[in-house]
């Protein structure tokens, strides 16, 4: 298998499967437990390591998913202690394991290639020259194979287990009382979110893991309304980033696992900014539109306060509005544009007059 | 057979008592309603009874029995600012999650399961709000799609905590109908209520709680001038007739 498909199928499948991690670790609000536990792992990485005196998928994993869920346990239990509060409890929890595992890198396998670099940022590029081989037949990457086995066992969580995550998300207490122990539920979801950071550790290492598993979500959770649309958007999202980033990278030659999550980043602003209802642009548009509208709205009730009264023909000059209700000329003209458009009122020469649904709008703002 | 009963209930958060050796006997079919001030263990009381947090001392009998084996016929209604109404999803589906006690484990709900969420949704008046995202439903119509859900659980008895709590006057009158019908059908509904002026007309019968249980029984009996007092102290607004 050629080297550049390696690497991409290796990427492709690392992103999904974090991506598929994260809709729930996100809505459960502890992204920053994904950033705990990538990092917590080491130690248990390595004592899988000296467990099976040598690089070994399983001990590896089972390590890995102890000492994930030992940070759980331990930031909890700070947390109820109830003299810790939860961020501080995690800032305590895992920078301690992290540093316990890089310590006993450090002390026993000083020959390992096991260096900080690769730790922190992953060697996807060399995944390609570590091919499954089944007989003769070379497989493509191993890391493929185990990002897949991942991705499939993931997918086969929610899928199983959908309705018992959602419910427990979003009302433990309920929950509870129906007999679906949220705890459980908790603890599984937190031993697949560490078992599948071993995974992507060895591709993209552990800070970058955080990002592939958190932003496809946060992202889809921009974007959509649906529980099932999010966890879709977020699987689009981490595998076409997966992909680009990997184009992206090869095309500069920068690090890959970098440039993948540089285009997340990207990719998140982008519906950050332009997100069709929650986007910041979008906002901006609402608040113009509402504005515009209350200054109609201020309008009408103005004109219609002083309808058939002596001072009418005064009050309801265009030049009134900005001398005596001290509008700035923009306003007046949006106001004036706005009321226009709806309806509201009619304008001859510089005098303006209300329509009837003009009077009929007056009176119900006055009623609000 | 009462629909439930309490002995020598204590429950305490890191040895401060919340409830102090509660007993409380609630008949079935009535419309219960369990008054106090802030902090006198209301909800605590419910969320004893449903094994959702740990007992000093105390037994709790649900028709008869111990909650795990009645879960499927005790229906839950939280207080509406417990959960995170931004989460992604919509009104029926939160009803739905009123099924998921009876398919258990693993098992989806399926046409019959949306069928029944559709008809409580139409029971509380909310059924044009089916597929509205529940961040944009009003305090009183989420309040709503919350008694829905406990509808979907088909109980016999039903624990509300605070189900009047901001909701508007339409909400009001279709939560007071809900509970009157149900009760008609037999069922039992115990309520963590708020508002004295009302309890009397809502309610058939009351327990004035302020951390140990000061009266229970009938309005008649329990919810006088003097027992009030005791329960609020000074500081009764209201006062019985």
């Amino acid at each position: 298998m050629s080297v550049v498909l390696g690497i991409a199928l290796v990427a492709v499948a690392t992103s999904s499967a974090c991506a598929l991690c994260g809709v729930f670790l996100v809505l459960r609000r502890l992204a920053m437990m994904a950033d705990a536990i990538s990092h917590s792992i080491l130690p248990g990485l390595v004592a899988g390591y000296v467990l099976a005196q040598g690089p070994n998928l399983l001990t590896g994993f089972v390590g890995a998913a102890a000492s994930g869920l030992l940070t759980v346990v331990l930031v909890e239990a700070l947390t109820k202690s109830r003299r810790v509060k939860e961020d501080a409890a995690i800032g305590i929890v895992f920078p301690a394991l992290f540093a316990l595992g890089v310590f006993l890198v450090t002390k026993f396998f000083d020959n390992l290639h096991l260096d900080a670099d690769a730790i922190l940022f992953g060697v996807i590029e060399y995944s390609p020259f570590d091919e499954f081989k089944l007989g003769s037949l070379m497989l493509g990457p191993k890391s493929f194979w185990v990002m897949l086995g991942l991705f499939v066992v993931n997918a086969m969580f929610m899928t199983t287990f959908f309705k018992e995550l959602k419910v427990s998300t979003f009302d433990p207490e309920l929950s509870k009382a129906l007999g679906f122990s949220p705890s459980l539920i908790h603890y599984s979801l937190m031993a697949l979110v560490a078992v599948t950071t071993v995974g992507a550790f060895s591709a993209v290492g552990a800070i970058l893991a955080v990002a592939l598993i958190i932003v496809p979500a946060v992202t889809a959770s921009l974007l959509t309304y649906r529980l099932k649309q999010m966890v879709a958007i977020s699987l689009v999202i981490g595998a076409t980033c997966g992909l680009v980033g990997f184009w992206l990278a090869t095309l500069v030659d920068v690090s890959i696992s970098g440039m993948i999550a540089t285009t997340l980043g990207a990719v998140f602003l982008l519906v950050f900014l332009f997100a069709p209802n929650r986007g910041v642009v979008a906002q901006i548009i609402r608040r113009r539109r509402q504005s515009a509208r209350f200054l109609a709205e201020m309008l009408a009730v103005h004109l219609d306060s002083h309808e058939g009264t002596s001072d009418e023909d005064e009050e309801s000059r265009i030049g009134h509005l900005i001398t005596e209700m001290e509008w700035a000329e923009p306003q007046a003209d949006a106001a004036i544009a706005t009321s226009t458009n709806l309806g509201w009122i009619v304008q001859t020469g510089d005098r303006l007059q209300l329509t009837s649904e003009g009077r009929r709008i007056a009176q119900s703002v006055r009623n609000r | 057979m009462n629909a439930v009963e309490i002995r020598d209930l204590t429950v305490a958060y890191d040895e401060n008592p919340v409830l102090w050796d509660v007993d409380l006997d609630i008949p079935m079919s009535t419309l219960f309603a369990i008054i106090g001030p802030n902090g006198a263990g209301k909800s605590t009381l419910i969320k004893a009874a449903l094994d959702l947090i740990p007992r000093a001392a105390g037994t709790v009998r649900i028709l008869g029995k111990p909650y795990r084996e009645v879960r499927k016929k005790v229906g839950y209604v939280p207080q509406r600012g417990s959960v995170d109404w931004d989460f992604p999803t919509d009104a029926l589906d939160v009803v739905l999650m009123g099924t998921y006690g009876r398919l258990g484990w693993i098992r989806k709900p399926g046409r019959a399961e949306h069928e029944l969420a559709m008809h409580c949704l139409e029971t509380v008046g909310m059924a044009d709000f089916a597929h509205r995202q529940i961040s944009q439903l009003s305090g009183g119509q989420q309040q709503r799609v919350f008694l829905a859900r406990a509808l979907a659980q088909e109980a016999e008895l039903y624990f509300m905590d605070e189900p009047f709590a901001g909701v508007d006057a339409t909400t009001e009158r279709a939560i007071i109908d809900v509970l009157r019908e149900l009760r008609a059908k037999g069922k039992t509904v115990v309520a963590v209520h708020h508002d004295l002026e009302s309890a009397p007309t809502y309610f058939d019968r009351v327990a004035l709680l302020n951390v140990r249980m000061i009266a229970t029984g009938d309005f008649e009996t329990a919810f006088t001038q003097e027992n009030l007092v005791k329960t609020y102290g000074g500081r009764i607004a209201v006062l019985a007739k």
